[in-house]
């Protein structure tokens, strides 16, 4: 059995520690009992009250989550249309263009996305409010939630699908009885990517909203830019904990998917 | 018929929410600063006609262009990004490198634990990590605190709000991008190909240099990318953790739309960012192709 060397556990410690202490830190700190966030005056959950009691804070939570539900649902199925346009729509007028415009918003910095639709908006003289955050985290996350399915559509087989159509299926029967339950794992990993990307954005929210809107980066932003803030540490707990029971729960699923696959699989062999 | 309709709908959504914002962008980068609603001039007007539309483009001109060259703030910030970018690139690689060889040579068992605790962060607000620090670098913070307790110092160090601070809110972020490429490149390396080179009698240290280094280069090379190319219009932790001779363009581009409201500047700035960026973007593109070609 293969064992850490001395070298490789040094630095993976060392490496996880730079990742995690200022987590725990920050974790440790929202617990505190002073309003000085550099001086422990013991235990409290206190901050974790006043929090839930911020009116503003849970009104900027809800407008967070709301544009984040929308928009990843929104970006899953235009990105998923747009991976299938990619992978298999062969040539067409504009290709170059289409795969430029998906690739692009990946590397873009966000001041200038968030700069070039706030104009857009303005040109059109729309309204700024959770429709227009909307409208740009759909566009940024869509183009992720495409890179994530098509690498699953570029390896998928198929003639499973031809089969589908041999046996008499309609193309949208085809691809809801075959080809969507194959890509389903990554059109489910685009729309949580789509989901956090969006929970997590301040600048183009910043650029693309309107007084009536104002998400809870942009609340946490304003907060923190005058310096540390013990509300924001419990928020920010709270936050942390809920990704984390998020991702380690999802990775239990994933493998106990894989598991029931592999014994589906024995099986099935034994039977042939 | 069909195809045809998968086809136009994310490409109409994409032309009019993307490229259709940028061509804004770039007109606007051509008018001038006014005091109206919008606040820039000439706006287009239709109703005239024709004559409108050719006065319109009279008014055009490179003025805001001409300007960002004369006033050195903004070359100076462009420069000051770049360089912040390079740095905190090869930082990012020299603390990220050593984690992904321990992860790709750690027991196979461990790897997708290892693999989950990297990801982890990735999924955390980029916000909050980077407020996390703020506690940490403050001059009553966490760090001097603890440095004061043990004695290494006297007097507390002033990191927050100096470049330093950046460069580690940087390196810290980004650490994600650049462990993922490497480990991948290092875990598919075949590992008989070490033992082979110090059977023919190369120390560890040269095998790794020889062997090691030259396979994971494509790893590097794509998680070098992945950390400059988003680093150079970074406006979140510039703000939170730099200080006032911090400079950068994201900032920049930020105070001229918000603070100023000099819409055709913050325009003329955008189109600059991106023509600077071009270039790493499409190194960058034709690296992954080639990638792509050597592994299909």
């Amino acid at each position: 059995m293969r064992r850490f060397s001395w070298f490789n556990a040094t630095s993976l410690t060392l490496g996880f520690a730079f990742l995690y202490v200022p987590m725990i830190i920050l974790i440790v700190y929202s617990f505190n009992k002073s309003k000085l966030v550099t001086v422990w005056a013991g235990f409290s959950t206190h901050w974790y009250g006043e929090l839930l009691s911020n009116q503003s804070m849970l009104d900027a939570a809800w407008v967070t989550v709301k544009v984040a539900v929308i928009s990843s649902s929104i970006a899953t199925v235009l990105g998923t249309m747009a991976a299938y346009v990619i992978v298999r729509a062969g040539r067409f007028h504009g290709r170059t263009l289409f795969s430029g415009m998906i690739y692009a918003p990946l590397v873009m910095p966000e001041v200038i996305t968030g700069l070039s639709l706030l104009l857009l908006f303005i040109g059109l003289n729309v309204d700024r409010g959770v429709m227009t955050i909307v409208l740009a985290h759909t566009t940024f996350s869509m183009c992720y939630v495409s890179v994530v399915v098509s690498s699953r559509l570029v390896s998928f087989d198929q003639s499973l699908e031809e089969a589908a159509l041999d046996l008499g299926c309609s193309p949208l029967q085809a691809f809801r009885l075959v080809t969507l339950p194959i890509i389903a794992p990554a059109v489910i990993s685009g729309w949580l990517l789509a989901f956090t990307l969006s929970l997590d954005d301040l600048v183009i929210a910043s650029f693309t909203s309107g007084p009536a809107a104002t998400t809870l980066p942009m609340k946490i932003w304003s907060s923190v830019r005058l310096g540390v803030s013990p509300e924001i540490n419990a928020l920010s707990t709270i936050m942390i904990a809920l990704v984390t029971v998020g991702v380690i729960s999802a990775s239990l699923v994933n493998k106990r998917q894989a598991v029931r696959q592999k014994r589906e699989e024995q099986a099935a062999e034994r039977q042939s | 018929m069909r195809r045809f309709a998968l086809i136009l709908v994310p490409y109409l959504w994409l032309l009019a929410l993307f490229l259709v914002p940028f061509v804004i962008v770039f007109k606007i980068s051509l008018s001038d600063l006014a005091m109206a609603i919008p606040p820039y001039t000439p706006t287009l007007d239709l109703a005239e006609g024709w004559a409108g539309l050719v006065s319109f483009f009279r008014e055009l001109d490179f003025e805001n262009y001409v300007w960002l060259t004369e006033d050195a703030l903004y070359w100076k910030a462009y420069l000051s990004s770049l360089q912040i970018a390079v740095i905190s690139t090869v930082l990012t690689l020299l603390v990220g490198y050593p984690i992904a060889y321990g992860m790709a040579r750690a027991p196979e068992e461990w790897r997708p634990m290892l693999l989950m605790l990297v990801i982890l962060p990735f999924w955390t607000s980029f916000l909050i990590r980077v407020y996390a620090w703020m506690g940490i670098l403050a001059k009553e913070g966490v760090l001097n605190q603890f440095l004061l307790w043990t004695g290494v110092i006297s007097e507390p160090l002033v990191i927050l709000n100096t470049n330093l601070a950046v460069y580690i809110g940087i390196v810290y972020t980004y650490l994600p991008f650049m462990i993922l490429p490497i480990y991948a490149s290092l875990e598919r390396m075949d590992e008989s190909l070490l033992e082979a080179a110090e059977d023919l009698g190369c120390s560890r240290l040269s095998a790794f240099w020889l062997v090691t280094a030259p396979l994971s280069k494509q790893g590097v090379i794509a998680g070098s990318f992945l950390v400059f190319i988003p680093t150079i219009g970074e406006f979140v932790i510039p703000s939170l953790l730099g200080g006032s001779k911090t400079l950068m363009i994201g900032k920049v581009l930020w105070d001229e739309f918000f603070a100023n409201r000099d819409w055709p500047v913050a325009s003329a700035v955008a189109v600059i960012l991106l023509l600077i960026l071009i270039v790493p973007i499409i190194l960058f593109q034709r690296n992954q192709q080639k990638q792509r070609e050597a592994e299909g």
